[in-house]
């Protein structure tokens, strides 16, 4: 029971990053713009796709594919801020979600289109798929590298936003859009670089998701877009450690559910997440770390 | 003027549907019905979301849910009694032994919409714009979820197939002019001037006296109602049913169908309802010979797109036409900001 709990646990982890990397991008972007941005979860698959086929071209090192998928993430996210959102801005908050599913719908069909709705084998190297035996616990080593890389990243962008000049425009951003703008900052610069920031994590979460689960198909961003959203409501939309607190409670709540109840109960696992969302939504509506939110009456 | 216009309106109207209906089905094949069936169901799906997205602005992704619930209702009520016992075992007697007509089951269907309506409107309906496009968006994953698991009643993901075909043009039209009827009453009445003045100015409308919560749940279950008897009627037209059949696409397109009309346009959301309907069929001819599957929805999706970006208001930018009546009202710019979407939170406050 020791060790099935443990991994249980080790579960709810792993799957905990992956929700943590995907709703930092989807708080940031709230937080500068107020724009839910469904088309969030399909740069998690356009990055599980960017991965597959760059394992499968040649023979770069899986390092390099890290910093490659970041970097097509956030050209992804730039893209879909220029082409779609900056038009927009100034519309009401709802057009810009029918907007962002709009794209979403349009990214999901483009793949269909492109690379057939057949799910397809994910590759990874070999020493990433070695078994290690830690204590009560056994795990891949791609387990240990998706908890691993997400903390970096993590960190990475905690330095960023508290230390560095850009980290304090986004704050001024997000703070309120026009005193950052009247002090001189380049709002168009910000946003932008917000979207690629978030994008980039979320391409590298699909990299993991492909890595963790082994095939990918076109449609494979919906529901990690989804609950990423929900974690991020969690933790409080807009605020950044709140997604990464937000990811991993979901992770291990998800987990727990699923592991600890009786197997019958296992397929309402999505349900659970949508009736927490709803209920954080009605009871605690600034989640467990925000500090303000539209969405009460 | 304008009253004796309307008088003479409506029944002329009616009549000239009535006869087109009658056209239709005299001279043109199966296929053709079956597309203008669809359209008509698509037009009362959109114009009882306008209901709530265009006239009260509360923003609702739910509608494929309760047409979920009304279309399972109807599909168990009119399912021959022989085929229950075969294919639902578990189904309890008393509903086992029941076979309805297709009113009273489509009925039970809305009404069963409705009281979902009611049921998750209380807590859903306090949240506000994208927070309740999310959380309805929910009750679809969680209704889909439920459906799946109830399997004595609906036979879980397999679903319920070889319903009767029961709906013909006939009966799509009748609900399209009781729908249409309804929803035009509605918005041209001091329920439906609430309504509006909620989207407007939801604090100005409060302090009008106007009962934010008993007006919002209104037009919530409502709308929820027409939602189940289009999901009757789908059900019955399609013959089969399953969870996944009511999902959020289905959702988007309705949404795209409110938005393109003009968010409280009547009839642009049945101008747009009949387009769009066209437009899938035209297109999924060119997709199956191209081979290029999921090409008419990248084409439905850039084309919302480009019309959100070039005319925000939609077409009929939430009046009606002219012709049809003398005031409209148009959507509201208030909260504009220029820079970020919706209102714009000042400093810490």
């Amino acid at each position: 029971m020791g060790s099935y709990l443990a991994e249980q646990l080790l579960n709810g982890l792993i799957l905990g990053s992956m929700y943590a990397l995907i709703a930092i991008g989807f708080s940031m972007i709230y937080g500068i713009i107020r724009l839910i941005n469904f088309a969030h979860g399909d740069i998690v698959m356009i990055g599980a796709f960017v991965t597959l086929g760059l394992v499968m071209n040649g023979k770069i090192s899986f390092m390099v594919i890290v910093v490659l998928v970041l970097l097509a993430g956030a050209l992804m996210g730039i893209l879909i801020e220029r082409v779609a959102f900056r038009p927009m801005r100034g519309a009401p908050q709802v057009t810009g979600f029918i907007t962002s599913l709009a794209i979403s719908i349009l990214l999901q069909n483009l793949g269909i289109l492109l690379l057939t709705a057949q799910p397809r084998n994910f590759f990874i190297p070999d020493y990433l798929q070695v078994f290690l035996h830690i204590g009560p616990v056994s795990l891949r080593t791609i387990d240990l590298a998706i908890i691993v890389t997400a903390i970096v990243f993590m960190t990475l962008l905690v330095f960023l936003v508290k230390y560095t000049r850009l980290g304090m425009a986004m704050r001024a951003t997000a703070e309120n859009l026009n005193v950052a703008r009247l002090m001189g900052i380049n709002i168009n610069r910000i946003i932008m670089l917000t979207f690629a920031i978030g994008s980039g994590l979320a391409g590298v979460a699909g990299m993991m998701w492909g890595g963790k689960y082994g095939q990918i198909d076109p449609l494979l961003g919906f529901v990690p877009g989804l609950k990423a959203f929900v974690a991020a409501v969690i933790g409080g939309v807009g605020s950044i450690t709140g997604a990464m607190m937000g990811g991993y409670l979901l992770g291990f709540a998800e987990v727990l559910f699923v592991g600890l109840l009786p197997p019958i109960y296992s397929s309402y696992r999505d349900a659970f997440v949508f009736t927490t969302l709803i209920l954080i939504l009605l009871v605690l509506p600034t989640g467990f770390f925000g500090k303000k939110t539209e969405g009460e009456a | 003027m304008r009253r004796n216009r309307s008088r003479w309106l409506f029944p002329t109207v009616i009549l000239a549907g009535a006869i087109l209906v009658f056209i239709l089905r005299s001279t043109t094949n199966d296929y053709v019905l079956a597309i203008a069936c669809f359209a008509g169901i698509n037009i009362i799906l959109a114009v009882s979301l306008n209901l709530t997205n265009g006239f009260t602005g509360l923003f609702s992704l739910g509608h494929p849910a309760f047409m979920a619930v009304g279309g399972y209702i109807s599909a168990i009520m009119t399912f021959p009694v022989a085929r229950k016992t075969m294919l639902l075992p578990a189904l309890p007697s008393w509903l086992a032994t029941q076979q309805w007509s297709f009113l009273p089951a489509m009925v039970l269907g809305g009404l069963g919409a409705t009281l979902a309506a009611f049921l998750v409107g209380f807590p859903v309906l306090r949240l506000k714009g994208h927070y309740l496009a999310v959380a309805t968006l929910g009750f679809i994953i969680i209704l889909q979820v439920l459906i799946t698991n109830m399997e004595s009643f609906t036979r879980g993901p397999l679903g319920l197939n070889g319903l009767p075909m029961l709906t013909n043009l006939w009966w799509v039209y009748m609900c399209v002019v009781i729908t249409v009827y309804v929803c035009w009453k509605v918005k041209h009445s001091s329920l439906g001037r609430s309504m509006l003045a909620i989207r407007e100015n939801e604090m100005a409308a409060e302090c009008l006296g106007i009962p934010l919560a008993r007006t919002r749940i209104m037009a919530f279950a409502l709308g929820a109602f027409f939602a189940g008897i289009g999901g009757g009627l789908w059900a019955h037209l399609v013959t089969v049913i399953t969870p996944t059949s009511f999902s959020v696409v289905m959702a988007f397109n309705l949404v795209v169908m409110v938005v393109v009309g003009g968010s409280g346009s009547i009839t642009g959301a049945a101008f747009a309802a009949i387009m769009l309907t066209l437009m899938a069929e035209v297109l999924r001819p060119l997709e199956e010979s191209l081979e290029a599957y999921g090409i008419s929805e990248i084409i439905i999706a850039a084309g919302l797109l480009l019309i959100l970006i070039f005319r925000s208001q939609g077409v009929f930018g939430g009046q009606e036409p002219g012709f049809l009546v003398r005031s409209g009202y148009g959507p509201s710019d208030e909260g504009k900001n220029p820079l970020s979407f919706g209102k714009v939170k000042g400093g810490t406050a």
